[in-house]
């Protein structure tokens, strides 16, 4: 059957088709529809994990009883769940393991650009890394094999690019693959240091073991050019740039397994070329490597290491090499600037009015991971800090530590509902525990809204959209260490302005639960839109202080879009002057 | 045959997922070998999105770079020209006329260049525009925006009009098929 497919759909088919029986992830763009793709098949166990963490450990508890399983991630999730993957890498599998886990070059929707290869050199566990959607789809099925084989996990490393292009993949038939024996071994399962050191050993002999396979493997792979002597050696999505700009024209050196990388065979290539390349995305990995061979290799000297490459970087780089380069493209022309348009909360968004009220207060604003971070732009600018998943508890902790009751009365931590979930509860513990006067508020939207509305264990319902346990975060709050808990709407702001003030003047630690659902919810329905009476708008701007995108300014009015308008009546609010009206179902 | 790459360009949440796969499954049918590029995630809230779709005998980069591009098909008037270098020379720009203020324009940061297509159009660009918002209403949704242009982009192609409309019916759910087709139909004749 063949089919259009966006990668991570083929990873999805592949895992499926290779045999997996569990997947335990957790959201994040670019790696959330491998996931939610499995979900649809329901002779296999899939779920939304609260975090990383747990799920890659979910699949090694799957793993361990003899089922083939997976785990997907983001590049910044590999972090989370670097402490399994560590000593997984000593234990090894029963069921095969493959850790999904895809980068986000440019930084389409992260906070930073790492280069999840260095996890898989660091943990010494091979990686596969396919360049488009027919790759994603046989090497996902081929990592369970390979990790059966090798006993080990295998980790499987998208990009954005790769993640969400598309084309057209023929698939197989799902294999038939039992379920292993589950069988006590206690020097392969029982990571204290007299096994641990048992084990070391083995690692050491599987990656000699690796390094052989990789001269022979299906997939690297050597596309010779008779009469070029240019040798380039690329990966991932780098692959299909350098074809798009050269063709067969030059020496290729195809690389689909990042680590352990072969060798005899670089060295081989590079014996048949006089001018040898690397050009991959991100970390020179492929290059610090070729360089240690001994071989003369231009790399990042050409290829930034910042961002994403298209085939008008290799066009660019190869022109100021000298080449001269066929079909070289030529615009119409040039138009003229125009204003950006940055990504932004939603019209009807209820962070917004819980921003708006922390902004009017001028409090310090410790942010984290989410919808949310969109706060930070203009004309809220309502963020101080977003660093990691769950860094707004712990964080303002330490600020508030740092500097005491200065700033306890005038700082909040902001998190989501499913961040909070995610690691979020630790540094809660840590407020109560270790004693600051820390307020922490939670932004309950009802649902992991940036990666595109995932379940949580907050919301009720798990990745089927069954109903689940529950998570109460007012009992949750309160059992965590925390006295003062209350609920406000963040649609009233009076509401939210009396709970904020009253929070940061208790004497005690504090959260602050602002729930409404996320207005994209298919059961949330808008209220019908409102409108400004522009005899009664005195043009003050105020109701676009909040910067709802359905607001602007025409002929010296403020003026509502209808197409966007949900009708939440925030801006209602803000008006003095009641010009602001309507909002009624008819 | 050379490889044909279109863009489409817009604002997230205005439906540009929905078109690009319309026409990738299109041009898959025809048997051509496809690569579509989607933006995810960030850039969906209300952000500039922009899709890349390729088609030919064997396409490699699933994305558009300067000067590259036959096509831009844009969902929004200034979205159209932040794009406009990927257009070739001689390539063809179908833009709807719709204005969406971005925030810095709201928050009174930045104007909105009210005559950017004109500017575009003296300087040499060829631009084919037209209001799709007006016969997305008629179809019944403004959100039928993405259909109304694809058919006006239909016309352009030498793609027969039914291919479109099964194509159509494989990515739209059942409910909201005669909706679009209509947009459809209203777009191809605009």
């Amino acid at each position: 059957m063949k089919k259009l497919l966006i990668g991570n759909e083929a990873v999805a088919w592949g895992l499926y088709h290779g045999g997996l029986g569990l997947v335990s992830s957790y959201p994040g763009t670019p790696s959330t529809e491998i996931t939610e793709f499995l979900a649809l098949h329901d002779d296999i166990h899939s779920e939304w994990a609260p975090n990383e963490k747990v799920a890659m450990e979910t699949a090694f508890g799957a793993s361990l009883a003899g089922m083939r399983a997976a785990c997907g991630m983001k590049h910044v999730g590999l972090n989370v769940a670097a402490d399994p993957l560590f000593t997984l890498s000593y234990t090894g599998v029963t069921g095969g393991l493959v850790v999904c886990v895809a980068d986000d070059p440019a930084m389409h929707s992260s906070q930073n650009e790492q280069d999840s290869r260095h996890y898989a050199i660091a943990a010494k566990v091979p990686m596969l890394e396919p360049s488009d959607s027919r790759e994603a789809y046989a090497f996902a099925r081929a990592a369970f094999g390979l990790s059966e084989e090798y006993d080990t996990p295998v980790i499987l490393r998208m990009c954005t690019r790769i993640a969400h292009s598309q084309c057209v993949v023929d698939l197989g038939e799902r294999e038939n693959v039992p379920m292993k024996e589950y069988v006590k071994q206690p020097s392969k399962y029982i990571m204290m240091p007299g096994y641990a050191k048992q084990r070391h050993p083995i690692v050491e002999e599987r990656t000699a073991k690796l390094k052989a396979f990789a001269e022979n493997c299906p997939f690297n792979r050597a596309e010779l050019a008779a009469g070029s002597d240019i040798g380039i050696i690329t990966s991932g999505c780098s692959y299909l740039y350098v074809k798009e700009v050269f063709g067969d024209s030059v020496n290729v050196l195809k690389i689909g397994m990042p680590n352990p990388l072969p060798e005899r065979m670089i060295l081989d290539f590079a014996a048949k070329v006089k001018k040898l390349y690397v050009i991959e995305e991100l970390d020179p990995v492929i290059e610090n490597h070729v360089k240690a061979l001994g071989l003369a290799v231009k790399g990042k000297e050409l290829f930034s290491a910042i961002g994403e490459f298209s085939q008008k970087t290799i066009r660019d780089a190869f022109a100021k090499e000298g080449f001269m380069l066929p079909n070289v493209p030529e615009a119409q022309g040039a138009a003229p600037a125009v204003p950006g348009r940055p990504p932004m909360m939603c019209a009807g968004c209820p962070h917004r009015g819980m921003y708006y009220t922390l902004v009017k207060n001028r409090i310090t604003v410790i942010g984290d991971i989410g919808c949310y971070t969109l706060g930070a732009v203009q004309p809220l600018n309502a963020l101080d800090s977003t660093l990691c998943m769950g860094a707004s508890v712990s964080g303002i902790h330490g600020f508030n530590a740092a500097r005491g009751a200065e700033t306890e009365k005038k700082t909040v931590a902001v998190i989501g509902d499913s961040t909070f979930m995610h690691s979020g509860m630790t540094g809660l513990v840590n407020i109560a525990y270790n004693a600051t006067n820390s307020t922490v508020i939670i932004l309950d939207n009802s649902i992991t809204g940036m990666t595109g509305h995932q379940q949580n264990p907050t919301t009720g319902y798990n990745i089927k959209g069954d109903p689940a346990a529950k998570v109460n975060l007012e009992a949750l709050c309160r059992a965590l260490g925390i006295n003062r808990v209350r609920v406000v709407d963040p649609y009233d702001l009076k509401a939210c302005e009396d709970a904020v003030l009253e929070e940061l003047a208790a004497e005690e630690p504090s959260v602050i639960i602002s729930r409404r659902p996320c207005v994209l919810l298919k059961y949330v329905k808008p209220k019908a839109p409102l409108a400004v009476d522009p005899e009664k708008c005195r043009s003050c701007k105020k109701c676009m202080k909040m910067g709802c995108p359905a607001i602007s300014f025409r002929d010296g009015k403020a003026c509502i879009d209808q197409t966007l308008c949900v009708g939440c009546g925030v801006c209602g609010q803000l008006c003095a002057f009641g010009a602001i009206g309507g909002g009624e179902k008819a | 045959m050379k490889t044909t790459s279109v863009m489409i360009v817009g604002v997230g949440g205005q439906g540009s997922l929905l078109a690009s796969r319309l026409l990738g499954t299109l041009l898959t049918d025809e048997g051509y070998d496809v690569k579509v590029s989607e933006v995810h995630g960030m850039s969906q809230r209300g952000g500039s999105v922009v899709t890349y779709v390729r088609y030919g005998d064997k396409v490699y980069s699933p994305i558009v770079t300067e000067g590259e591009c036959d096509y831009i098909i844009s969902f929004e008037k200034l979205e159209a020209a932040r794009y406009a270098a990927c257009l070739r020379k001689g390539g063809k720009i179908i833009v709807n006329t719709q204005r969406i203020d971005p925030m810095p324009v709201i928050t009174g940061a930045a104007e909105y260049p009210e005559n950017v297509l004109e500017q575009m159009k003296a300087s040499g660009f060829d631009i084919d525009d037209f209001d799709a918002l007006t016969p997305a209403m008629e179809a019944g949704s403004a959100k039928a925006v993405n259909i109304v242009l694809m058919g006006h982009f239909a016309a352009c192609t030498e793609i027969a009009k039914e291919k479109w409309l099964d194509a159509l019916e494989k990515v739209v759910k059942p409910k909201f098929l005669e909706l679009n087709k209509k947009a459809f139909d209203l777009g191809y004749g605009a």
